[in-house]
């Protein structure tokens, strides 16, 4: 078996697009759910909406990749305030069925073959749209960058940008919940009667966060649609919610640091344990028979869903996390 | 200290327990790939396509007489056509198609013979993934003429709300449970689609694997699914609620619950669709009034429809039923007159469990069995449920009915791709109208 190939694919991950994007969309997640309490089960549909601004909007109408990116943006709070109206006044598992509902709704809608000439159905959209974003790189696209893990231009121009992105927003956070907004915020977790007898507008605070974290899962989208090569709709389904979910649980809620150490130890065990079954199946110290190369691919699933099980039941404040400050326990 | 690490213990090894029930579906895995409907070849020697025969079962003979002539079109994911083929005299068809990938397989509907049409709106367009070198087999279910241009907007619109009321029953019945799970213990189960497709997967490996009549196989499945459903409650939910574990904590579990138990499935079960042995092809419809109706559809309602009365009958008359609907009112009042609420929660439990088990029975009679059906479902059980009043069994059942009846009646007017979206946009929009549902009770609104 050949284990530098191994260590090096797993410890590319950690680093790599796919980190990113579960770092920006768990960023967005932390804020809502681990500051303010709200369960948002439908980050996917923000990303989905930033990935599908950028794409369409190139794609399709030819327009500036920055009009792309502020069109994302500018949909994200319209998505937030569609979704928060009906529920934030309502009980916090609404707003769970709610959002899952509606990154359904955008997946199913996007994927429909009466829109196929608009988002590309089912198959997508091809990965023109990426081209202007690069042509800012000054990174060859093709090359190969690093030393011992090797990126190529592309995901190394992806992965500077997201990776300053999650600095920005993280400072940013910090920032924010120092403040007396933060305060608040996180006065509304543990308890908004009493905030609400204070005379603060609790509905609002609660919506300017869903607002906010879900504009960060419109860059989680972003970064999705420019580190991939195209834009698919099945990669929006609700699972993509739930390991965002699964990364920050493990780093550790409502802390700073969690969502990225979160997403990063997250990606490092998928990699890692992806590649030793390869490994293991191709040396036949597995037989073949009794696991597929496709079904490698299902362990994953497996292993995040009993990862998040265990994690919730025995350790909720995760690596980083401090089990006073859980939205967990507020019910 | 030491009585909350021997609690901690058990715990595990009801965890352990809980993984090794897990793991005896293991058998079901090899046999059943071997009964697959889909045949994977090398694939060095790729050539993708689909295949099948075109058979009419003629009323007047009742032979089941091959279609000649009839045409089918393949389309890409974009819409391009890629491929065509026209039946031959025994009915028979094949077609090439260009590579691995999605694409939608339709029947000419109109160069089908006079009369004959397919059983049910939409169902000549199937939608297939093919990968590298699969060649598979497409069944398109054949009728009396279900849809031809003569046929009224009125017709149409009875006909589909036979079918919503057939589909809304499906989900009233696994809806009951999800309902009464949360209202004994508050915990909004994320878990209760995977309780649907174990019924109908233990029902397949009962019926195909082990050969057994389904007539047979249902029960027995619907008796493990209701076993399944309390060794959940036992070797789980019960210890998590020892352990004070909070709502959204619990609920958090139940997704990664569904997350392993949905791709245990898929590791078993693989990605494709299957049907039962029994009740494959829809025999001819009987005509009431002006809908006509395939008989299994209606055995289907029958039954949906005794066990709904029946289950409304217990939880009304009988004791164990009213202690249901008190620890759903007031669960402390309820253990506070005596009632062991640990045991009625139980109950409830192998309750949901067994009507699931017959939901996913029902549905895999009407459509197809795949691993993912009961998470298909649960959007719309959650819609169902949030309609008639989240906690409500009757809410429940009523929501159940209207979803149902929407998600096919709103064919009449968007495309039949679509109509999901509809149902789950008509969730937002009466939570924004009526948020305790329609039976619901007003709550706390802030």
């Amino acid at each position: 078996m050949d284990y530098e190939l191994i260590m090096r694919t797993s410890l590319e991950a950690p680093f790599g697009v796919d980190a990113v994007i579960y770092a920006l969309a768990a960023i967005g997640i932390n804020l809502q759910f681990g500051y303010t309490g709200l369960l948002n089960f439908g980050q996917v549909g923000f990303m989905a909406v930033g990935a599908y601004s950028v794409g369409i909007s190139v794609n399709y109408y030819h327009w500036p990749w920055w009009v792309g990116v502020g069109l994302g943006l500018a949909l994200s709070v319209v998505l937030a305030l569609l979704l928060g109206i009906p529920t934030l006044r309502l009980r916090a598992d609404y707003l769970a069925i709610v959002t899952i509902a509606s990154g359904e709704i955008i997946r199913l809608i996007m994927r429909a073959a009466v829109l196929a000439d608009f988002s590309g159905g089912s198959a997508g959209l091809p990965g023109n749209y990426r081209d202007p974003f690069f042509a800012l790189s000054p990174f060859d696209r093709g090359a190969e960058y690093g030393f011992w893990i090797d990126w190529s231009g592309e995901n190394f121009w992806v992965m500077i940008v997201g990776w300053s992105l999650v600095a920005i927003f993280s400072f940013g956070m910090f920032q924010l919940m120092r403040s007396p907004w933060g305060r608040i915020l996180k006065a509304i977790r543990e308890d908004e009667d009493a905030v609400r007898s204070l005379g603060k507008n609790v509905y609002w605070y609660k919506m300017q966060s869903l607002i906010i974290g879900g504009l960060i899962g419109c860059f989680a989208g972003f970064a999705f649609a420019y580190g991939k090569g195209s834009v698919q709709p099945d990669n929006y389904s609700t699972s993509v919610t739930f390991f965002a979910y699964a990364a920050l649980i493990l780093g550790g809620t409502a802390r700073i640091w969690g969502p990225i150490v979160g997403s990063m130890i997250f990606w490092f065990i998928i990699t890692f344990s992806d590649q030793m079954l390869r490994g293991l199946v191709a040396e036949d110290l597995i037989s073949s028979d009794l696991l597929s190369g496709t079904q490698i691919g299902v362990v994953r699933f497996i292993i995040v869903g009993l990862g998040l099980m265990l994690l919730v039941i025995f350790r909720p404040q995760g690596i980083f996390g401090d089990k006073k400050e859980l939205a967990l326990d507020a019910h | 200290m030491s009585i909350e690490r021997a609690s901690k213990r058990r715990f595990c090894m009801a965890i352990v327990a809980f993984g090794l029930a897990g793991s005896s579906l293991l058998g079901i895995g090899p046999m059943t790939m071997a009964e697959g409907r889909t045949s994977l070849a090398p694939s060095q020697e790729a050539t993708e396509q689909f295949k099948g025969t075109l058979r009419y079962k003629n009323p007047a003979t009742g032979d089941k007489d091959p279609i000649a002539g009839a045409d089918i079109a393949a389309a890409d994911a974009v819409g391009n056509v890629v491929g065509n083929a026209t039946t031959a005299e025994d009915g028979t068809w094949t077609m090439s198609v260009p590579g691995p990938g999605t694409y939608t397989v339709t029947l000419d509907v109109d160069s089908l013979p006079n009369g004959v049409g397919v059983s049910k709106d939409g169902a000549e367009e199937l939608t297939k993934v093919l990968v590298s070198g699969q060649s598979a087999f497409l069944l398109f279910p054949l009728g009396p003429r279900a849809r031809n241009a003569t046929d009224s907007i009125g017709e149409r619109a009875a006909r589909l709300f036979a079918e919503g009321l057939n589909f809304g029953l499906i989900i009233a019945i696994c809806a009951v449970g999800l309902s009464l799970i949360f209202g004994t213990t508050g915990l909004t189960n994320f878990g209760h689609g995977e309780l649907v497709t174990f019924g109908a997967l233990i029902a397949f490996f009962f019926n195909v694997t082990l050969g057994l009549h389904l007539l047979i196989a249902a029960p027995l499945a619907i008796i493990c699914g209701g076993l399944f459903g309390g060794l959940l409650d036992l070797g789980l939910w019960r210890q998590l609620r020892k352990r004070g574990t909070s709502l959204v904590s619990a609920m958090i579990v139940s997704i990664g619950l569904a997350l392993v138990l949905r791709n245990i499935f898929l590791f078993q079960f693989g990605g494709f669709n299957r049907k039962f042995a029994q009740y494959q092809v829809q025999p001819d419809g009987l005509g009431i009034g002006p809908v006509t109706i395939s008989p299994k559809d209606l055995w289907s309602m029958g039954i949906a429809i005794a066990v709904l009365v029946g289950v409304a009958l217990m939880l009304q008359l009988t004791r164990i039923g009213k202690a249901m609907r008190a620890v759903s009112d007031n669960r402390d009042l309820a253990e506070a007159s005596g009632i062991n609420v640990e045991r009625v929660v139980l109950m409830v439990w192998c309750l949901g469990g067994a009507l699931s088990a017959l939901g996913g029975i029902l549905l895999a009679v009407d459509e197809d069995l795949t691993f993912d059906m009961g998470y298909r479902l649960l959007l719309l059980m959650f819609a169902g449920v949030t309609l008639g009043g989240l906690g409500t069994a009757y809410g429940a059942l009523i929501g159940s009915l209207v979803v149902g009846e929407f998600i096919l009646l709103s064919t009449l007017v968007i495309k039949p791709e679509l109509k999901t979206v509809g149902a789950l946009v008509v969730l937002i929009v009466v939570l924004l109208v009526r948020p305790q549902g329609i039976l619901g009770t007003k709550e706390r609104v802030g």
